[in-house]
This record gives structure tokens, C-alpha cells and sequence, in this order.
């Protein structure tokens, strides 16, 4: 079987994105349940408000894609953060069940009233003029856009990383995740730091959704075909590591994309099989810490 | 019981401190869950003072502390500390208030290196010792800056969690058995720091199974039993409560 090489890189490009997303939304949930214990069900659903909230801005307010790349996940995370205040707070210390059946309440119904309003068709939303276009790399056709979308969730990807990995911040924030009551009283302001968390990885799946706009167009149900593969996604790299779940963010895309290629039938499959495989061989993922 | 004057519960004259109480606890009682483990605690600490909890183990000697630093699961009674009552307060604004704690099983992050782990308490007053001095105390530290703070040995472990409230500022150190489990050369150099801590006008609370530690160090002993403190005394009237101390510890 002779390898069709810009088949391929097709593939491995459409795998790319695939992981960008993957990487930012996984790093989310992985930053929410170091600090929360709570299994963010909500993140596929605040996903698709991102993207919505870039939708809103143009066809209301005017506002550009670039300000949305910023407006939106600011929006998007002070509402999550609002939930945090109003209902997930109160579930500190019990059970992750109740967190999870509580996240998955709410994208369920989120999901409801956008579906209400905007049916289940996809609405669009036009790529920046900065970014039409492609560039011939020779061997394959590069849109400008997809380009951006991988760059820049590598760029933000590995900023959360430098932010919880070596800044004082991120030390705070380690040290909260191992013993919250100690923290707090070394005179750190915890509860609000779990909010700011909260926001933090609510605002990443918000930005996640804005960067897909162009892509996938905006539809209620964008984030809930996306959230179960990325959960396959963090349970293979495992809860609670920040490189972990970016690096098999990106990892994943890439073999979903190969898998394509070389095997078109089982693409949709094999994250799921790699990830019964991971759960055989070690049950707290490739980079995880015990739960 | 030798003498059988047995004396109230933290008000025997000597046992008083000598001015204002930075501390004083009354009628603390408080509960894990369902269970009622403090009893009652009643005793006080004045500033530049270091004062000792003596006790069995399930005393209550550590729930205690846990009480006044506000992370235990609820309270009642009166804590005051510095002129402000803390007996509601959360412990983050307690610690603020210049309290800090360094707790029995020292609570090094794993997740910090050594560095990470000296800097994590915030500043909660001017006056903290700096880097250097800290380095002075213990020279050990310095050397293992970048290592994983629960790889060092559970003596320098023991100094990281001593140092890094000193950086803070606070004035009130509550030090929960810092000699358990460490080597008698260890045990040495922290009392040798605790005894520097307290000619530097530090207050000290400390809690400790070991008497022979803790009478070369405290000004003042309570006995605490059953969640109450059954006995209090200065350290000058130490000999003379000798036997009724070894009945109190079971040693």
C-alpha cells in the first residue's frame, strides 16, 4: 500500500485541531478537578457558550472575532464562577458523584435553552479576514486558519502549564489541591482561589469554543458530541496532570487522525479502545496520581 | 496523689502569666463530626512566653491547636488572640492576624520543591525573618532548594515547615511535636532554634510528648486530659510537680 502523502497530512492536520481542542478542553477539567474533586460534566456545555458568545458579539454588538477571543471566555468564566458560588460550593466534600450528576444537570440544561432558541442547525460564523486563505507548504494545502487554531492552543496550553507549574500563583494552587485547610491557614483565601479556578477552566473550554466557531459553525449541541471523547481523552492521560492532559490532548487528535488514513472504520472508535486498553494496564491513566 | 493540692484548672497563681495574654482560651469545646473531643480547655499565653501541652496521646493537645487555628469541624467558647476574638473567625483571617501554625505531620507539599514550599505562607507582617537568616538557622535547606519537599530527610522536613512561618511575620508560633520520630542530633538543633525564636520575643505554643524536650524550653506547662486542662505549672515548679507529672503522662 503505497502512503498518499497529502492524504495523509490532511489527515494528521484535521487530528491537529482535533487536539488542540481536545488539549485545551482536557486541561480545563483537569485544573477544575485538582482543585474542586468535581468531574466537570458542565464543560462540553460552556464550550458551546463561547462559542455562542462570539456569535452574540458579532450579530448584536458588532464585535469582532479578536475582542471575542478575549470577551467571550471572560464572559463565559464569570458565569462559571457564578455557579461555583451559587451551587457547586456547597457540594465540597462529598462524593465527586454529586458534582458530576450536578455539572451534567446543568449542560443538560444549558443545552436545553439554546436548543430552544436555536434549534439544533449549526449557525455561522466567518473566519477573520486577517486568517482566509492558505499557504502551499508543498507537500499539502495549509488554511491559515487551522494553522492559528493549533498555534494558539499551544500557545495557551503551555501558558496555563508555566502558570500552575512555576509561578507563585501556580504554587498556591498546587498546594491547595494536596491540602486546601492548610493552605488556608498559612492566611490564603481558598474558596476564592477555587472559584478563580473554576473560571479559569471554564473560561479555557469558552475559548476552546470561540476558536472553533469558524470551523465546526456554532450549534447548541457542538460541546455534547465533543465532551464524551474528551473524557476518553483525560481518563487515557489521566486526572489532575496539566501536561498530562495536554500532551494527550494533542496525542490523541493526531492517532484519531492516522486512524483515519490508514483505517477509516475505526477512527471514531479508537480513543474509546485506547482507552480501555490504559484502564487495563493502569487504572489512574498514562500520567495520573491515584483518585 | 502526694500533695493532694490539686490545683484548679489553669488559674494556680504561678501558673498565671506574667502580663497581658496574647492568648487566652476559655471554655473551648469542640467536635469532629459527631464526636465531642474538647471538653472545656481554659488557659492562656502571654506575649514572649513559650508554654507547653503535656499529655497522653487522644489528649486533646492537637485538637486543640487545630481550634484555635479555626480548621477544626466546630467550636464553642472564647478565643481570644491579640485583642481580637477568633473564635468564629475563618483560619485564613486568623492567620492573618499573625497566628501560624505548623502542624504535627508538617504538611510539606509534594507537588512543591523546597523553594516552593519555604515561600508558599504569604506575608502576614513586616519583620519576618528573610531568606538569609532563615539559611542561617538551617543551613540544610539552602543546599536542597530545588529538591521535591517530602524527598528531604523528615528532620529537614521538619526545619522547612518551621522556617516557612517564620518568613511570614507572625509573632505567634504554634508548633505541633516538632521532635516526633527525629534523631537526637535533630531534636537538639530545633530546640537550640525554638530556644533563639524565643529570646527574639517570639510566643510559642507548643505541644510535645517529650517532657525532657519540652522542660528545657517552656516557661509554662498545662496538662491537658480528656479534652480539659487538668494542671498547670512553671517551669520553676517543675521538680516539685515531678510525681504527679509522671502520673499524668504514664511515664
Amino acid at each position: 500500500m503505497s502512503i498518499n502523502l497529502q492524504a495523509l497530512s490532511a489527515q494528521l492536520l484535521v487530528g491537529l485541531i482535533n487536539g488542540s481542542f481536545y488539549a485545551l478542553l482536557s486541561l480545563g477539567l483537569a485544573v477544575i478537578f485538582g482543585m474542586l474533586n468535581i468531574i466537570n460534566f458542565a464543560h462540553g456545555a460552556v464550550y458551546m457558550m463561547g462559542a455562542f458568545c462570539a456569535y452574540f458579539l458579532l450579530n448584536i454588538f458588532g464585535i469582532g472575532y479578536w475582542p471575542a477571543l478575549i470577551i467571550a471566555p471572560v464572559l463565559v468564566g464569570i458565569f462559571g464562577m457564578v455557579m461555583e458560588r451559587t451551587m457547586l460550593k456547597w457540594l465540597a466534600g462529598l462524593d465527586n458523584l454529586y458534582g458530576l450528576l450536578l455539572t451534567f444537570g446543568l449542560a443538560l440544561i444549558i443545552q436545553g435553552v439554546f436548543q430552544n432558541y436555536f434549534g439544533s442547525s449549526g449557525l455561522p460564523y466567518a473566519i477573520p479576514d486577517e486568517l482566509q486563505g492558505g499557504i502551499n507548504l508543498g507537500f499539502m494545502f495549509l488554511p491559515i486558519y487551522r494553522g492559528w487554531v493549533i498555534v494558539c492552543s499551544l500557545v495557551v496550553c503551555l501558558a496555563t502549564w508555566y502558570l500552575i507549574e512555576r509561578t507563585r500563583l501556580g504554587a498556591y494552587l498546587r498546594a491547595a489541591t494536596e491540602n486546601p485547610t492548610l493552605v488556608r491557614a498559612f492566611g490564603i483565601n481558598v474558596p476564592r482561589m477555587i472559584t478563580l479556578t473554576y473560571g479559569l477552566g471554564v473560561g479555557l473550554a469558552a475559548l476552546a469554543g470561540v476558536l472553533s466557531a469558524p470551523i465546526n459553525q456554532v450549534r447548541p449541541l457542538m460541546g455534547a458530541d465533543l465532551i464524551i471523547v474528551v473524557f476518553a481523552v483525560v481518563v487515557i492521560g489521566g486526572m489532575g496532570s496539566i501536561m498530562g492532559s495536554i500532551v494527550t490532548g494533542f496525542a490523541l487528535g493526531v492517532i484519531e487522525g492516522l486512524t483515519k488514513y490508514f483505517y477509516p472504520e475505526a477512527s471514531n472508535t479508537v480513543v474509546f479502545v485506547l482507552m480501555v486498553l490504559v484502564l487495563l494496564v493502569k487504572p489512574t491513566g498514562l500520567t495520573g496520581r491515584a483518585v | 496523689m502526694a500533695d493532694g493540692t490539686m490545683t484548679a484548672p489553669g488559674v494556680s497563681g504561678s501558673a498565671k502569666p506574667a502580663g497581658d495574654a496574647m492568648l487566652a482560651v476559655q471554655n473551648l469545646q469542640a467536635w469532629y463530626g459527631e464526636s465531642h473531643i474538647l471538653h472545656g480547655i481554659t488557659f492562656n499565653v502571654a506575649a514572649g512566653e513559650v508554654v507547653t501541652l503535656l499529655g497522653r496521646n487522644g489528649a486533646g493537645k492537637t485538637s486543640t491547636l487545630k481550634s484555635i487555628m479555626g480548621i477544626i469541624g466546630k467550636r464553642t467558647g472564647s478565643i481570644r488572640f491579640d485583642g481580637h476574638d477568633i473564635s468564629r473567625a475563618s483560619s485564613d483571617k486568623i492567620a492573618r492576624l499573625g497566628v501560624a501554625y505548623c502542624p504535627e505531620e508538617r504538611g510539606i507539599f509534594a507537588s512543591l520543591d523546597v523553594r516552593e514550599n519555604l515561600m508558599l505562607p504569604p506575608e502576614v507582617r513586616s519583620g519576618g525573618l528573610s531568606l538569609d537568616q532563615i539559611f542561617t538557622l538551617f543551613p540544610n535547606l539552602k543546599e536542597r532548594l530545588r529538591s521535591q519537599g517530602t524527598k528531604l530527610s523528615g528532620g529537614e522536613q521538619q526545619m522547612l515547615a518551621i522556617a516557612r512561618i517564620l518568613r511570614t511575620g507572625a509573632r505567634f508560633l504554634m508548633l505541633d511535636e516538632p521532635t516526633e520520630g527525629l534523631a537526637p542530633v535533630i531534636i537538639e538543633q530545633i530546640g537550640r532554634t525554638i530556644a533563639r525564636l524565643k529570646s527574639e520575643g517570639f510566643t510559642i505554643l507548643l505541644v510535645e510528648q517529650n517532657f525532657r524536650f519540652a522542660a528545657t524550653l517552656a516557661d509554662r506547662f498545662y496538662v491537658v486530659e480528656h479534652g480539659k486542662i487538668i494542671d498547670g505549672f512553671a517551669s520553676s515548679e517543675l521538680q516539685a510537680n515531678m510525681d504527679k507529672l509522671h502520673a499524668y503522662l504514664g511515664v
